[in-house]
């Protein structure tokens, strides 16, 4: 065996099932993001003036499984693709989809838009669209809990495109001699926009990159949300005890293109996209909960319809909110000075 | 207990004690990066302290503070860098020095795009009080020690970070205004650079009182007043206008010199005063000429105080060159105090 993953790969029960509140908990949250991006899809499709948006669409279950295994003062830095992580980690979805709509109510008050949704609050650094550039950020909140004594943890996610640039290798670094809890969740989804991995990367797989480090890296299927969780879980519960850092790469896919203009029929087979869906994480959660009889198809679908109901009030919610003030532009540059002339 | 006297500190020394004083003031202060506590993890061989810095300025803090608090960091300036911004947003104060801004190449994006905008783009609910210490600029003309470090160890380049908006960008010019705009650089809330001249050496020595204060950021400061000329100079200029002033004086010309301290936000109003006071200007900067802060500082008074002026601006800047290694070339780079009397005495003609 691997010596790098031993001791990660070890801490893993593949029988391991979150209790029934939590089963229930991912299914409202991936059901929500699932729902939210429909919407925000739909709104982009009809002229909603919401700007450059990445779905997440059928990789809800990283983003979901790896914030289960998480506390609320726990840190998530995010990537250009972060409704998920941020509906995940506990940020409201009326002022997220005030923000996509630039208005005051939205999470960063129409400042930031879907490129840098964030909340604090929820131990939400930032979604982050410079590929890499939050990794450090979780790196450096994890520094903080070190030196300030806290048991948080900060988990970095990236993509298979970030894996290629230098921050994450220094970070990985730094984390492990460190001994920082930092989990570093990888979401392959397989495309660096249209660049594939497998002519991207050297080695196969980016948990094998965690070797370089000295810390256990584990690949799993990122549609299981289940499978997710429980490899969360153990990277953790790890960085929490004082084990340092992990690499946890979850193997997933991107039903739609890497922002909303992108036409997948210039990169990727129509054959490839359907074998995707067929391994949708919503619908085969669905039916583990059936099976394990958690909850009835008509308690999901209540659920379903409380989020999509949910997704529409935030959308009236975001209308009907008012527009910055043109005095906005000049504020919140600098620190304590709201206010500067133009 | 007799009131703490002042002693003369040199630069480096007084940014030393500016560290150590903040650091003992609040514990959520932490410094980090290359080679700045020294003897990392070899305590047990007795290297408790090493080089501390190009202005070693960090000696001796890990004694005091522990390996917890001064952080030798690997040769990852994004990665520190930008741990140092998350840091920021999570209940630390971060002081990270770049060895040299010649390797601000390295770590721009967690600079510009990260920590300068972070608390715009997250509409203000985000604060990042980090503060990045770095040492710039060539050697002195008149003295061989240090320099010859040619094109990428020897760049002034605080234009580049002055672009920014977001970002605070402050260059002391001695001893005393380095320990006060260092310590205001930290209780500050947001992002700070603080640029440090290599080659101050005895210019920038000063008397230094035992108790922390701070030199507000975002003011410049008239060092010496005059009735025909103002002189503007940054960091190791300012010593420079200083010394073409009394030249200046030997002629019956009064020179009027203002030290900048800040570049963003910059102090309009102090170089206004003074235009309309003197009205000629030259400023002195030994960034290259193109969009520099000289440019910027004439630009700005060309358009608010244009009918004041007497005399066309001059701007003397360091050659639009990289910096080369040969001694009698790199002499001839920064500007030199031959240039910023001729520009004077031009505009008197």
């Amino acid at each position: 065996m691997d010596p790098h993953t031993a001791p990660l790969q070890g801490q893993l029960n593949p029988d391991a099932l979150p209790n029934a509140d939590k089963l229930l908990w991912m299914f409202r949250r991936i059901s929500l993001v699932r729902r939210f991006e429909e919407q925000l899809k739909w709104l982009v499709e009809t002229g909603a003036p919401v700007g450059p948006v990445h779905y997440s669409i059928g990789q809800e279950a990283v983003a979901v499984g790896v914030c289960a295994a998480l506390e609320r003062d726990d840190w998530i830095a995010s990537t250009h693709r972060g409704h998920g992580h941020c509906i995940a980690k506990g940020a409201e979805v009326s002022p997220m989809m005030a923000e996509l709509f630039g208005k005051v109510s939205g999470t960063n008050r129409g400042k930031g838009g879907s490129m840098h949704m964030t909340d604090l609050g929820k131990g939400i650094l930032g979604v982050n669209p410079i590929v890499g550039a939050g990794v450090a950020h979780a790196v450096g909140a994890a520094l903080s809990a070190k030196v300030r004594k806290t048991t948080q943890v900060a988990v970095a996610f990236f993509g298979d495109g970030a894996a290629g640039i230098g921050t994450l290798h220094e970070c990985m670094n730094m984390a492990a001699i460190w001994r920082l809890p930092v989990v570093f969740v990888c979401e392959n989804n397989g495309y660096a926009q249209s660049t594939p991995f497998e002519y991207a990367s050297a080695v196969p797989s980016v948990a094998l990159r965690a070797a370089g480090y000295a810390m256990p890296g584990i690949e799993v299927d990122g549609q299981d949300v289940i499978a997710v969780w429980q490899a969360a879980e153990a990277a953790v519960r790890r960085a929490r005890g004082g084990g340092g850092p992990a690499l946890v790469e979850c193997r997933t896919y991107r039903y739609y293109g890497h922002h909303q203009t992108d036409d997948t029929r210039r990169y990727r087979l129509p054959e490839e996209e359907a074998a995707a869906r067929e391994r949708d994480c919503l619908i085969s959660l669905r039916a583990r909960l059936e099976k394990l009889g958690v909850a009835s198809a008509a308690d999901l679908n209540a659920i379903d319809a409380h989020n999509k109901a949910a997704v529409e009030d935030a959308v009236v919610f975001a209308r009907e909110s008012p527009l910055p003030d043109a005095s906005e532009l000049v504020t919140d540059v600098y620190a304590g000075e709201p206010r500067r002339t133009p | 207990m007799p009131a703490p006297s002042p002693r003369e500190l040199s630069f480096g020394q007084a940014i030393n004690e500016a560290l150590r004083q903040a650091m003992r003031a609040d514990p959520t202060v932490i410094v980090l990066g290359e080679d700045i506590a020294g003897g990392a993890g070899r305590a047990h061989l007795g290297f408790v302290d090493a080089w501390g810095g190009p202005m070693r300025a960090t000696r001796g803090l890990i004694q005091e503070f522990g390996a917890e608090r001064v952080i030798d960091t690997p040769i990852s300036e994004m990665g520190f860098v930008g741990a140092a911004v998350g840091a920021a947003m999570t209940g630390l104060r971060p002081v990270v020095e770049v060895m040299f801004v010649d390797l601000v190449g390295m770590c721009l994006d967690q600079i510009a795009n990260q920590a300068a905008k972070m608390h715009y783009m997250m509409g203000g609910k985000v604060d990042v009080p980090l503060v990045i210490r770095t040492a710039y600029g060539t050697r002195d003309d008149k003295r061989s020690y240090g320099g010859g470090a040619a094109a990428h160890h020897s760049q002034t380049l605080y234009s580049v970070l002055a672009h920014f908006p977001g970002l605070k960008v402050v260059v002391p010019s001695t001893a005393y205004n380095a320990k006060g705009l260092t310590l205001a650089a930290i209780r500050d809330d947001g992002p700070v650079v603080v640029l440090e001249h290599k080659f101050l050496g005895l210019h920038a020595r000063s008397l230094i009182p035992e108790e922390t204060y701070t030199i507000p950021i975002g003011r410049a400061e008239i060092k010496r007043p005059g009735r025909d000329v103002t002189l503007v100079g940054i960091g190791r200029t300012v010593h420079l206008c200083g010394e073409a002033a009394s030249r200046l004086a030997d002629e019956g010309i009064s020179a009027e010199v203002v030290d900048l301290l800040t570049l963003n936000p910059l102090d309009e109003d102090t170089v206004l005063e003074s235009v309309r006071r003197t009205h000629r200007l030259v400023v002195v900067d030994e960034d290259t000429p193109v969009c520099s802060v000289a440019r910027d500082v004439a630009a700005r008074v060309a358009e608010k105080a244009f009918d004041d002026l007497d005399a066309p601006i001059k701007t003397v800047n360091a050659a639009d060159t990289p910096v080369p290694f040969a001694a009698v070339l790199e002499a001839l780079y920064p500007p030199r105090i031959e240039q910023v009397v001729a520009a004077v005495r031009a505009q008197l003609r």
